[in-house]
């Protein structure tokens, strides 16, 4: 019953909630002044792209579902990265006692 | 997919509507605590579109690795870093936002275009709905066999990076100021307590 119906939602409506949380996630990049919201912004960035590859693994690789693996191995990698990037935190908490982005300018010219 | 359209199509609005408005609360709230609680929140409901999309163990997988482990580790790292403090004013800070605004926001419609105009194969193949499990075991042992063992290395070498970066005992200097970096000397220099009671011990012993 299931198979012959075509489904409720458009892939459409996934790929722009898609898009618009990549966009909030890179302006939270570039403007938040605060390392830990970075991180955050970052996590939510993946979440987009997530959405995205099992969007299309649904509505177009229905039988062999590579999105969704595809997806488990970016949920592998960000927290991983999670992990690394926040012991960076604290390490430069610790060298430089703040957590302003503003202040990271070890590598400016 | 037992459920009627009607409330995928409710379920859907619910679930996007709480995605997008907890991102913005992330991105916007000026108390860091409440963003990271936004962020879960903004974790389970992408969790909910996975169910939408047939797909329960990667719905189950974000559960367990983003709201379980990620979020409480940034949860944990704002507790280690929470320092009040007072942030500079930079200058043109508001023709900052305003121009990556107007980059996002321009990248937005590029998206937005792109998933509009392209016209996709559809309807593809039909989902594989309750199956989905057996497919990614099968995916993830046979054809994906390399990748998932990369992945277990990746674990470990992350695992490894992050006790070695935020061990205390590590005797380094810093770059700039060329005092010692170590916590532990950190602590002892410049916690208010310990010096006030470094303080006050000279003038008790010099009393009598």
């Amino acid at each position: 019953m299931s198979t012959d119906l075509a489904s409720p939602i458009p892939l459409e409506a996934f790929l722009t909630i898609a898009a618009l949380l990549f966009c909030v996630g890179v302006w939270g990049l570039i403007n938040s002044r605060n390392a830990v919201r970075v991180l955050m912004s970052i996590e939510l960035m993946l979440n987009a792209v997530n959405i995205n590859l099992m969007a299309f693994s649904n509505y177009l690789d229905g039988q062999l579902i590579r999105g969704q693996v595809f997806a488990i191995f970016v949920i592998t990698v960000a927290a991983a990265e999670a992990a690394v990037g926040l012991a960076i935190l604290l390490s430069l908490y610790r060298n430089r006692e703040t957590v302003d982005m503003e202040r990271f300018n070890l590598l400016r010219w | 997919m037992s459920i009627a359209s009607s409330t995928q199509q409710i379920c859907f609005l619910v679930l996007s509507a709480t995605t997008v408005v907890g991102s913005l609360g992330v991105v916007l709230l000026p108390n860091i605590v409440y963003s990271a609680f936004l962020l879960g929140g903004v974790f389970l409901s992408v969790a909910g579109l996975y169910l939408l999309l047939n797909a329960s163990f990667v719905a189950a997988a974000q559960i367990l690795v983003y709201v379980g482990a990620v979020n409480v580790l940034i949860l944990f790292a704002i507790m280690l870093v929470n320092k009040q403090e007072t942030l500079a004013a930079i200058p043109g800070l508001l023709v900052r936002r305003l121009l990556s605004g107007a980059v996002c926001v321009g990248l937005f419609a590029l998206l937005l275009r792109v998933a509009l105009t392209t016209t996709w194969a559809l309807p593809g193949p039909p989902p594989v709905g309750e199956e989905a499990t057996i497919r990614i075991g099968e995916h993830l042992f046979t054809d994906y066999l390399l990748p998932f063992e990369l992945a277990s290395v990746l674990l470990l070498m992350a695992m490894i990076g992050a006790i070695v970066l935020a061990r205390r005992d590590v005797f380094s200097t810093d770059v700039i100021t060329g005092e010692p970096a170590d916590q532990g000397l950190i602590e002892k220099d410049r916690t208010p307590l310990l010096i006030e009671k470094s303080a006050n011990e000279p003038t008790l012993l010099s009393k009598p």
